[in-house]
């Protein structure tokens, strides 16, 4: 019994930590290109709310999905076009987007406060789903949890096995290195930002159409500014980004299940426990100052000044 | 070579001090202002309502009546407060987004010392709660300064992940210890505290007007705040360490410990804008509905929009207040008049940062520009 309760306690961390993992490797894909783009949490609102409303009035899932990718991605254009063309501070831009995002979901959302969508349907594979155990823990998602994981790996591919990706890497390690080969440090700058934006976006769809089907204003609650952290957490490296995305999964949904122990702690002071996890991760990964600089990306935050050899 | 940094020294001190610069510095936001507007219009008119009357009716809500400007005046408040201490943190290169977390923690702070003894006269309860408030922020800061300073924690992500322990800390003391008593006989739950002494009541300044002792608070710590930044070895610091950290080190003037102070002013400020919005308000308890700016009402995100647009500057922070303060007013108003919704605002605020951010370039440019005809101008 006790078992059953486990399995569904992780298949659960693995659905709380899915935006995680959308709006954590967006921004990793971001900042191995130098940019540091602190408006995940404004573009996972818009993207949220884009996604509901698609959603609300066509009932497709394909175009919510694009809606919201799109408007991740339209959000990220904005910061792009501040930080990369008009050479404005990064970390500025960032916060300006996020305070935006959450005035314009707002703005967005508010005719659709009431509604409740159907939510997104597990998939059922025949046969594999109906194993005892492993069927519920690994064959028993939506699709959106299910093509999370074909993204993880076709970053890890894109980033390490890709001549691509190495241009990418080595854009934010020396971006006046990467200009010098000839490489378009602003052009693949801008493609990384809009990349970071449409999956920070599809992690607010996922949040707003499958998680918790209807809209709430501020919603995403925290989750892109955790996503941020998380990328520090996993020291840009996108194995662990999922890892510290399920963990982080599994602490908000631990939450749910302690008072369920027979533990009584007031459910406000448990809500605080994936923020004050956060902090402590943080801590332990940051402590070391050179572990930090070896593995960020060596021009992340800089703003790249073209003409200014 | 020396005559080449001579007249590079000279230059350089030749265009800090014109003209042009200080007006670019005013224009500059006064654009960024005018384009969010335009915008704004935009929204509105997608809205179906007239942005011209629309903001006819902001403005005149808002700065319009000496009841409207009592009203804006004490909506800037904690917007100014917040600033101030923004400011104060980014001139340090601290980027404090933790501003909802430190009023929420000066707030809960100021709120225990009222509830805890309601019997002190006036004279004393005031500024002890004031200063409770100053504590509780400052102490919330120096949480996330200490973690940059001593542990090297990005204060970006840790003020926010304290922001939100903040507020559930709040829900949980609003709902549990702190609560108002009648809210449970009544079984209503609506998590409030009772109405707190009332010899902790800041003073009303105009008679039938809500403008009370915390505009005139706020204002004291815009301008100490500006003595402490430009006028004391401190804030000497404070700036040395934002400007140059290596250079600080060097220097003798501790890293560490400046960063964490940084935060913690900056967190205090914050904290005396939550004590102010408790004692000030016109029910006079600590109330939150639950959200997670549903006590601070965005003042601690809104702070450091007050604080870009004021380039930094204590001082100008006062006007840059005002002017977010009336948005707030007017908003109210429009979205009376013509149910235009209030989140339209939050969106104008994001629009005015990000125009404010990216017009750092047409300064360089301009400043560049002006440079450009300086040389020229000393080669003749």
């Amino acid at each position: 019994m006790d078992f059953d309760i486990f399995i569904q306690i992780l298949a659960a961390a693995i659905a709380a930590g899915t935006p995680f993992v959308y709006a954590a490797l967006g921004e990793l894909v971001t900042e191995k290109s130098g940019v540091l783009n602190l408006g995940v949490e404004g573009m996972m609102l818009v993207g949220a709310i884009s996604g509901f409303i698609a959603m609300a009035k066509t009932g497709s899932l394909i175009v919510a999905i694009l809606c919201g990718m799109s408007a991740g991605a339209l959000m990220a254009f904005i910061f792009a076009v501040l930080t990369l063309t008009l050479m404005a501070n990064q970390v500025a831009s960032g916060l300006a987007l996020t305070i935006f995002g959450v005035g314009l979901s707002a703005f967005l959302g508010l005719k659709y406060t009431s509604i409740a969508l159907p939510g997104v349907p597990e998939i059922h594979i025949p046969f594999l789903s109906d194993i005892p155990v492993l069927g519920r823990l690994f064959f028993s998602y939506d699709i959106l949890i299910y093509s999370s994981l074909i993204l993880f790996a076709a970053i890890s591919w894109f980033l390490y096995k890709t001549k691509a990706g190495l241009i990418l890497r080595g854009i934010g390690e020396a971006p006046k290195s990467a200009h010098a080969l000839g490489y378009n440090v602003i052009g693949i700058r801008y493609l990384a930002v809009l990349f970071g934006g449409a999956m920070a976006g599809l992690g607010g769809v996922y949040l707003s159409v499958a998680y918790t089907p209807m809209w709430v204003e501020g919603m995403v609650a925290g989750r892109g500014w955790v996503a941020l952290a998380l990328v520090v957490f996993a020291t840009w490296r996108p194995a662990r980004v999922m890892a510290g995305a399920y963990l982080f999964g599994g602490i908000t949904i631990a939450q749910f299940h302690i008072q369920g122990f027979g533990i009584e702690i007031p459910a406000q002071l448990l809500s605080m426990l994936p923020y004050i996890a956060t902090i402590i991760v943080l801590v332990f990964i940051s402590r070391d100052q050179n572990t930090i600089r070896l593995n960020s990306p060596a021009s992340l935050g800089q703003t790249y000044h073209p003409n200014n050899q | 070579m020396t005559a080449l940094l001579i007249s590079f020294f000279s230059y350089r001190f030749h265009v800090k001090t014109t003209k042009t610069k200080s007006f670019i510095g005013l224009i500059i936001p006064l654009c960024a202002v005018l384009l969010a507007l335009a915008i704004g219009a935009i929204m509105l008119l997608s809205l179906g309502a007239n942005p011209i009357s629309g903001y006819a009716t902001m403005f005149g809500a808002a700065f319009g009546s000496v009841e409207g400007f009592s009203e804006t005046a004490v909506k800037s408040i904690p917007l100014l407060l917040v600033g101030v201490g923004i400011c104060i943190a980014f001139r340090a290169n601290v980027i404090n987004i933790g501003g909802e977390g430190q009023m929420v923690m000066g707030a809960l702070l100021a709120t225990a010392i009222a509830l805890a003894f309601p019997d002190i006269p006036s004279l004393l309860l005031i500024p002890m709660v004031l200063l409770a408030g100053a504590v509780g922020g400052a102490f919330w800061g120096a949480i996330a300064g200490a973690l940059k300073a001593y542990f090297n924690v990005s204060e970006i992500l840790s003020t926010i992940m304290l922001n939100i322990v903040a507020v559930q800390f709040m829900n949980f003391l609003l709902r549990g210890p702190m609560i108002d008593p009648a809210e449970i006989a009544r079984g209503t739950g609506i998590p409030q505290t009772m109405r707190l002494t009332e010899n902790a009541d800041l003073p009303i300044l105009i008679e039938g007007m809500r403008m009370h002792l915390g505009v005139v608070v706020a204002l004291f710590v815009a301008v100490a705040a500006y003595i402490l930044l430009w006028r004391t070895a401190m804030g000497f610091r404070l700036r040395s360490v934002g400007y140059n950290p290596h250079a600080s080190r060097y220097a003798g003037i501790s890293v560490p410990k400046n960063v964490t102070s940084a935060l913690a002013f900056s967190g205090a400020m914050a904290g005396i804008a939550g004590a102010i919005l408790v004692f000030g308000s016109e029910s006079h308890r600590m109330v939150t509905d639950g959200g997670s700016t549903g006590f601070t009402g965005s003042a601690g995100f809104n702070g450091i929009v007050v604080a870009l647009l004021a380039g930094l500057h204590p001082l100008w922070s006062i006007p840059s207040a005002l002017l977010f303060g009336g948005m707030l007013v007017g908003a109210n108003a429009l979205q009376r008049a013509a149910q235009v919704p209030s989140a339209l605002i939050i969106a104008l605020n994001g629009l005015i940062v990000v125009f404010v951010v990216s017009s750092e370039y047409f300064k360089q440019r301009t400043l560049q520009a002006g440079r450009v005809e300086q040389e020229e101008d000393d080669d003749e």
